[in-house]
């Protein structure tokens, strides 16, 4: 009850929020490139927003333009879904701490900072929704939020909920490989002893969940209430999709064994060897959700990262997204990661996706954002050219209907470009001094 | 040293050929290379040295350009190089070069002189990023010129081919950034096995950095003021070994800081926060050594005073991560410096962590992206770097008579779905089809 109660709290500030800011009419874009990601680019396309959402998109002349509507010009401009990072630590959160190496209770959504200047940064670069994760160092480092980058004064007016009816809007972070190894403490101190202790936690959590099961609603009967228990029940019930950090090929495979024993749902992050094991990867079903760096190494995992990964795992038919594991890269410069994609063979429509749809998908958003199509959340870019091209620039930012970021703004712009008191707290943050990533 | 570096250049060419006759596309040939590079060069060493003098003799190329940036004058549209013995014979239209027989030809979009890294620490601190392969930093104490880094360099890192694949073909390279002096830089070409083979200039500059992070490394100097209170003494010991009797014993300390007040050396100084940069111009006018201001995250606060100053800025590289002292970095300092005449080179500077070296063309490219004119850019990788460090009489541009050190692109080499197709080093073909 007292569940069901948040949810619908959070639902009316959600909805409150989206109403009082929403525009009342409609917004026409006309003459611009559009590049939907879901379907063909368009060269010559109109996009019609109202109420924050997408209420039309196609080409010029077959798309009807309400009566009332605000036409703005948009030809030489191209316009394409907001960006969708499936891995990010941007928002100033932290996670787990040193007293443990599994921390499902931990919630990074209690201590993002709603106004924090790099949400601004990651709007300049074109990000409208991020999977933002407590940092790595653990095995388990806590519950992800999946944020829509708002103005918001409070985190609840950014959640991203999966559905109506759970109270989820975030995943759970997982880590194996060298990430979480510690010569002491309550720490594995070897790969093997890592994945003993995560499948030890889950088997409690099915034993936890056959209560629960068992009590079938009857609240004398249902166990007594564990938060560790209850998000890792949410994830043995597919609600709550894991994001497992991995990288070395044989971690990649140990992700997927853990995975298939206990039958949650997984995306594997960063994939740094994924190449060597692209078959086994496109075979198991599980996305990969990579990243791409200017040069390989900083460590002994990443040696072999390569702009290659993209393509080979496409060759294989593998699902693949980019991700920007702020701040390893700059939100600022997401699309360079498709584009460095394209650049070793990737297809420019899968780069495309991978930087939308995908993401999306990854986080059970997909029916809302990561592509321009009619009822999806008027989220979207306009560029002044090709999203490849080093030259292009996010001209423009729109999140639910709404323009969030504008480069001919001065007060916007220097997000886009940095310089004098622009940004605070910018430090990358600790988690990665011991080996993130 | 300059015919070993043929002999070794010859090698890796032989390796190459071999393995293009093993492997039919360009992608596995670049593949099997990374992966096999060691055994490769095993099995094909002993076998290709008897091959090698005769093929450096015949070594004759022709390299065809839609565009040719020569960084000497306008760019020629649809151009022709020769390259003879490792040096650059002719460079024009092809209207007006001939191509004699016996020259392997290769073409491409784009052509470029060889890029240089105006500061790196490639070669000394490895792809591993493990105790065993970081040797820019000494921690034992904060002034230490006399580190030299042709004692530390590798020339078989591995990063140093990921910079000559991507057409970096020389690197200013050494001591990092962190102590108040941490040693010596050198000047290195991106090939050879050796740093004999490797090496251009075996002393460049000494490093040293003034702002908050020698903190972090070093008990003593705790504060910045304590910091150039030490250097100052420091140097004024110098000044009084340099004026003192030549029966005094010698000291490599004192030595290399002579060599610094002398004008023979740079003194590199990493500084970041506009106080630092002040500081930096400071101790310069104090000494009077010749200055290479590195890092300048906020280079346009004070940028009258650096030009005033008239020292080159190896800027901070444009996507450097904001936090400490260069916080405050922004995509727009390199144009803005040089539009306002200041000299600026770009570096793929000192990483900690992942990447473990950033590269000058991609850093470029975004400096372009935000508002740096082209051209400038372009001078700014290549000759205008040659200038500083002393080495255009051999490279730095496309003119007869330098050696051939050449970047074929197949396409705007600032574009980031732009590859190389070759890097030639010294007139040698030394990656194909590369990133």
């Amino acid at each position: 009850m007292q569940k069901t109660l948040t949810i619908l709290m959070g639902l009316m500030f959600a909805l409150i929020s989206s109403f009082a800011v929403a525009q009342d009419r409609p917004h026409v874009f006309e003459g611009a490139e559009i590049i939907p990601v879901v379907g063909d680019p368009i060269s010559n396309g109109t996009l019609v927003v109202h109420n924050g959402k997408i209420t039309a998109v196609g080409a010029s002349g077959s798309v009807s333009i309400p009566e009332n509507a605000e036409v703005i010009d948009a030809s030489g401009k191209v316009i394409m879904p907001g960006l969708v990072d499936s891995h990010s630590h941007i928002g100033e959160g932290d996670g787990g701490d040193r007293s443990a190496a599994l921390h499902p209770d931990v919630r990074i959504m209690d201590t993002i900072n709603p106004t924090s200047d790099s949400f601004r940064r990651a709007l300049s670069g074109g990000v409208t929704t991020a999977n933002v994760m407590p940092g790595s160092g653990h095995l388990m480092s806590g519950q992800t939020v999946y944020l829509k980058l708002r103005e918001a004064n409070k985190i609840e007016d950014m959640l991203m909920y999966v559905d109506e009816e759970s109270n989820i809007y975030g995943g759970l972070k997982m880590a194996n490989g060298t990430n979480s190894i510690r010569p002491n403490g309550p720490f594995p101190g070897t790969r093997a002893r890592s994945s003993a202790m995560v499948r030890n936690l889950y088997i409690k959590a099915q034993e936890y969940k056959e209560k629960v099961d068992a009590a079938n609603g009857n609240s004398d009967e249902m166990p007594p209430r564990d938060l560790q228990m209850e998000t890792l029940v949410e994830v043995l019930e597919g609600k709550r999709i894991v994001h497992n950090h991995t990288h070395r090929h044989d971690d990649i495979l140990t992700a997927i064994r853990l995975a298939d024993e206990f039958g949650y749902r997984m995306v594997l992050h960063h994939v740094s060897e994924g190449g060597q094991v692209a078959e086994e990867i496109a075979a198991s079903g599980y996305p990969a959700s990579i990243i791409v760096l200017d040069s390989p190494g900083g460590k002994h995992e990443a040696v072999n990262l390569d702009y290659e990964i993209g393509r080979k795992l496409e060759e294989a038919g593998a699902t693949i997204a980019y991700h920007t594991d702020d701040p390893i890269t700059d939100s600022r410069l997401f699309l360079r990661s498709g584009a460095f994609g394209v650049r070793a063979g990737m297809s420019r429509e899968k780069a495309l996706e991978a930087l939308t749809i995908v993401n999306a998908q990854m986080m059970d958003l997909d029916d809302r954002v990561g592509s321009l199509e009619e009822g999806k959340d008027a989220d979207f870019l306009i560029l002044n050219g090709d999203p490849f091209s080093v030259y292009t620039q996010v001209q423009e930012t729109w999140v639910d209907g709404i323009k969030v970021w504008d480069r001919s703004d001065p007060e916007d712009r220097k997000f886009a470009t940095g310089g004098e008191d622009v940004f605070k707290n910018q430090a990358s943050h600790s988690h990665h001094d011991h080996g993130g990533n | 040293m300059f015919s070993k570096t043929k002999l070794l250049t010859a090698i890796m060419t032989m390796e190459e050929i071999k393995m293009t006759i093993l492997h039919t596309t360009i992608t596995n040939v670049r593949n099997s290379l990374f992966n096999s590079r060691n055994l490769m060069s095993a099995v094909l060493c002993i076998g290709v040295m008897f091959l090698s003098v005769e093929l450096t003799q015949a070594q004759k190329i022709a390299v065809k350009g839609e565009l040719i940036h020569t960084s000497a004058g306008d760019a020629i549209e649809n151009g022709t190089i020769l390259i003879n013995d490792g040096i650059i014979e002719a460079v024009g239209p092809e209207a007006e070069i001939q191509i004699p027989s016996g020259y392997e030809l290769y073409e491409a979009k784009v052509i470029t002189p060889g890029l240089i890294d105006a500061h790196s620490v490639v070669g000394m601190a490895g792809i591993y990023n493990v105790p065993d392969d970081q040797d820019q930093l000494e921690t034992s104490h904060a002034i230490q010129p006399e580190l030299r880094a042709i004692d530390g360099y590798n020339a078989r890192e591995e990063l140093v081919g990921v910079l000559r694949e991507l057409g970096i073909t020389t690197v200013h390279t050494g001591h990092g950034p962190g102590a108040v002096i941490s040693g010596q830089t050198m000047i290195a070409k991106t090939v050879g096995t050796s740093v004999e083979e490797a090496v251009v200039e075996p002393v460049t500059a000494l490093a040293m950095t003034i702002g908050s992070t020698i903190r972090n490394n070093f008990d003593s100097p705790g504060t910045r003021s304590k910091a150039i209170a030490m250097l100052r003494q420091e140097l004024i010991r110098a000044q009084e070994y340099a004026n003192g009797n030549d029966d005094q014993p010698r000291d490599l300390q004192k030595e290399v800081l002579v060599d610094l007040l002398n004008g023979d050396i740079y003194g590199m100084i990493t500084a970041h926060t506009a106080k630092d940069i002040m500081t930096t111009l400071r101790l310069q006018e104090e000494f009077g050594f010749k200055l290479l201001l590195d890092g300048a995250s906020e280079a346009y606060m004070v940028m009258d005073e650096i030009k005033e100053a008239d020292v080159p800025v190896i800027i901070h590289p444009t996507m450097m991560r904001l936090g400490g002292d260069g916080e405050n970095a922004s995509f727009e300092t390199a144009g803005k410096l040089s539009e306002a005449g200041i000299t600026v080179l770009f570096q793929s500077g000192y990483e900690a962590y992942v990447p473990k070296t950033r590269v000058v063309l991609y850093e470029a490219a975004i400096a372009i992206a935000n508002g740096m004119d082209y051209d400038a850019a372009l001078r700014s990788l290549t000759i205008d770097a040659a200038r500083v460090f002393g080495i255009d009489g051999q490279v730095g541009s496309l003119e007869t008579g330098k050696e051939a050190d050449i970047v074929l692109f197949n396409g705007d080499p600032f574009e980031y779905t732009t590859t190389t197709d070759y890097v030639i080093v010294n007139g040698e073909i030394v990656s194909r089809g590369g990133r």
